[in-house]
């Protein structure tokens, strides 16, 4: 029946009753190894920006998080989607989507606050109404409703449906709320030395040193999003042996009498 | 030139279109047209059958595996004690709870993937009422009936059934006894006419008329074709009506008879 | 039945129950009315109150929106209606377009005469130009409300802690509409020197959203509020 729950573990996993496996140890390694590159050269190498200064070395951690964030929600739409039309309706992408949807609100809040740090340095202000800002807060908000309906409880297909549904009004949310925004936001048009909507002029190393950034907080990512559905998929095996558990007091409870 | 021309034929054959198919419809609605399509055909056959059934309230297993069949024109009623899994059984059948594990078909149709033609041929009179308090009684017949595409014909015959159509079909429901409320709620499941009724402790909270007036509707339902299946702790008086008792016990069909 | 009838039946049956039951006059109006006297409390300034009115009135919208959906979906909850609506078997694209319609109704209700408090308590004003934008802005901006309450009042209506969980769900959402409404409606009233054709492409922003969310709402309502 497609209504159980069939998706393994990887066979390691199961058995050692930890999430890791040879493949997240490599990726965890590599992750570190591109952190320690990243604080080098983002701490090190890279010159300072003219008009940032110190500063724009915030960047290299602000940049990065927000388009992961966003890789992270089109993952979780992805995997809505799947899950719902999908023919075998694998639970398995239902908890790449939660997982990713997670992964993704952490990254969101890190962007808010590091970039509110970044525009305190440079702005002055630690938050302005812009469109970027205004879209990117809206998006927090709207995937902390995601998980809260995760949370909902029911059937394991039952929460699947419901977030599936949700991930991708999600997803159908963004262009509305980026257009609103960017409308608002350009019929007041605010003069700024620093366009904060525009994207830095960077060259060299300090390109360089974005771009491995972008690698490290990547493969941060994937780690997390492997080590989450593997976790989650735990969970659900534990919520079907509580009900096998369950069925056969039950049982028990009938042949007794 | 052309282009206008063909335009305005369309829109002219559409609006003649429109005003068949509404004329169509009232025709329809003069010759009591039924909504659903008969029957499959007049053989007897199995109008639910249970295969260890699983079905689950909040984690716990309410029905734990679940064997049962009941045939056409069968009065059946389920016995057991408080939290046997009576209310879940009904509720399983008439495609509201997802079914778990195991297999089912009712009326032909599968529990896991075709809940939803079940539900406009099913009957369900639950605990609660499923009355809007607010209307009276006639309108709250009058809206359930209507889902189903029961005449007004109809309606007015299911209230005077239960002798509902004096006095008390003017009267809000939020005025009403239990026991009136409950007869209010059987002249709804009375007006969908369908194929099978599924009434959970019908006779609670009514008095003695209503108790007999209930025992009549029922045979003359039987009379007519519909499969009946009662979970009622009124065992004499369910138990006189029956064709055949069933013992639910802690989620499943201990013995039939 | 044709869908059409379903959702004309739908529709006609929350609005006899509201005309039976007088909840959202005697209640959700009012509330509506003291929140728009609070903002008075609060802003102190006839200056400021004149002009942010349109703002405010969208706000105190937005709010009730709250409570109307919850009431709209509390009948259906309260006896266990919603269950026999599915056991029914009606097709949740009809009950979504019928509870939607009446909530739309009674949105309208609402924002009209929250537009009059607006217009009384803050000094706004209206001119003949701005009636026809007005007039959009408030179908199409009630449109994407009611079809957005509906979704996520449908989803929310069987849960605990319903109460919260649609004002989380349901305020993201709905910015684009206060931001596209409010913008109009200053356009309209001409606040602070907005001239009328500058709330129309808010109009198309608001018609976008209607659309968006009256179609995804019906193919994802069934999906969401089905067990």
């Amino acid at each position: 029946m497609t209504m159980i729950d069939q998706d393994p573990l990887p066979p390691r996993a199961s058995t050692s009753g930890t999430t890791a496996t040879r493949a997240t140890r490599l990726l965890g390694l590599a992750t570190i190894m591109s952190m320690a590159w990243l604080v080098a050269f983002g701490l090190g190498f890279s010159p300072a920006d003219r008009d940032q200064e110190e500063a724009v070395r915030i960047l290299y951690v602000h940049v990065p998080t927000i388009w992961i964030a966003y890789l992270a929600f089109v993952v979780t739409a992805l995997g809505s989607a799947i899950y719902l039309f999908g023919r075998n309706h694998s639970l398995g992408f239902d908890r790449l989507a939660g997982a990713s949807a997670e992964i993704g609100v952490a990254f969101v809040a890190a962007t808010l606050v590091v970039g509110s740090l970044w525009g305190r340095l440079t702005w002055g202000v630690f938050w302005r109404w812009d469109a970027r800002l205004t879209t990117t807060a809206l998006l927090f908000v709207s995937y902390i409703g995601y998980v809260a309906v995760r949370r909902l409880g029911g059937s394991h297909h039952q929460r699947a449906r419901r977030s599936a549904v949700i991930g991708l009004l999600a997803v159908l949310e963004i262009p509305l709320v980026h257009w609103s925004v960017r409308l608002w936001r350009s019929l007041h048009q605010e003069a700024t030395v620093l366009d904060p909507g525009g994207d830095i002029d960077m060259d060299g190393l300090m390109l360089f040193s974005l771009f491995v950034g972008v690698v490290s907080f990547t493969l941060l990512y994937v780690w997390l999003l492997m080590h989450r559905t593997r976790s989650m998929a735990m969970e659900d095996l534990l919520d079907e042996q509580g009900l096998d558990v369950a069925l056969e007091a039950r049982r028990a409870e009938a042949s007794g009498r | 030139m052309p282009a206008h021309g063909t335009r305005i034929r369309s829109l002219a054959l559409g609006g003649i279109r429109h005003v068949f198919s509404v004329a169509a419809e009232r025709f329809g609605e003069l010759c009591d047209v039924r909504l659903l399509p008969p029957a499959m055909d007049g053989n007897p056959r199995t109008v639910i059958e249970l295969d260890d059934a699983v079905a689950v309230l909040g984690g716990f297993p309410a029905l734990a595996g679940a064997t049962l069949a009941v045939g056409a024109g069968e009065i059946v009623l389920l016995r057991g004690p408080n939290g046997a899994g009576k209310t879940s059984l009904l509720r399983l059948c008439a495609g509201l709870l997802p079914i778990v594990r195991g297999s089912g078909r009712v009326l032909g149709f599968d529990l896991a993937t075709e809940r939803d033609a079940i539900r406009p041929r099913v009957g369900l009179l639950g605990h609660s009422n499923g009355l809007y308090a607010d209307l009276t009684v006639a309108e709250n017949v009058g809206f359930w009936g209507s889902t189903v595409g029961a005449t007004t014909g109809e309606i007015r015959a299911a209230l005077e059934r239960l002798g509902l159509a004096g006095r008390l079909a003017d009267v809000r429901v939020r005025t009403l006894s239990a026991g009136q409320r409950r007869r209010t709620a059987l002249a709804c499941v009375v007006a969908r006419r369908a194929e099978l009724w599924l009434l959970d402790e019908p006779h609670a909270g009514l008095d003695a008329d209503g108790r007999d007036e209930l025992d009549a509707v029922l045979r003359q339902a039987a009379a007519s074709g519909a499969t009946i299946v009662v979970a009622s702790h009124e065992l004499e008086r369910a138990g006189s009506l029956a064709t055949r008792t069933v013992d639910v016990v802690a989620g499943q069909i201990a013995e039939q008879q | 039945m044709k869908r059409r009838q379903i959702i004309q039946l739908i529709a006609a049956k929350d609005l006899r129950i509201e005309r039976h039951s007088r909840v959202v006059a005697n209640q959700i109006l009012p509330f509506a009315g003291v929140t728009m006297v609070m903002f008075g409390f609060a802003l102190d300034s006839s200056d400021v109150l004149e002009r942010v009115a349109p703002g405010l009135v969208w706000l105190a919208t937005l709010f009730s929106l709250l409570v109307l959906v919850q009431r709209t979906f509390a009948i259906e909850t309260d006896d266990g209606a919603l269950d026999a609506l599915r056991v029914a078997g009606v097709d949740p694209v009809a009950i979504f377009w019928g509870k939607a319609l009446a909530l739309a109704v009674q949105l309208a209700v609402l924002e009209v005469v929250l537009l009059g408090a607006a217009l009384v308590l803050y000094g706004a004003e209206m001119h003949v130009g701005g009636v026809l934008l007005l007039v959009t802005t408030l179908v199409a901006a009630t449109c994407g409300l009611a079809a957005v309450g509906t979704l996520y009042g449908g989803l929310a209506a069987g849960f605990k802690g319903r109460e919260t969980l649609l004002p989380l769900l349901v305020f993201p959402v709905v910015a684009p509409v206060l931001i596209g409404a409010t913008r109009a409606v200053e356009s309209a009233l001409g606040t602070a020197g907005a001239a009328v054709s500058e709330g129309w492409p808010w109009v198309g922003l608001l018609a976008v959203f209607a659309v968006a969310f009256g179609v995804g709402g019906s193919l994802a309502f069934g999906p969401l509020v089905d067990e």
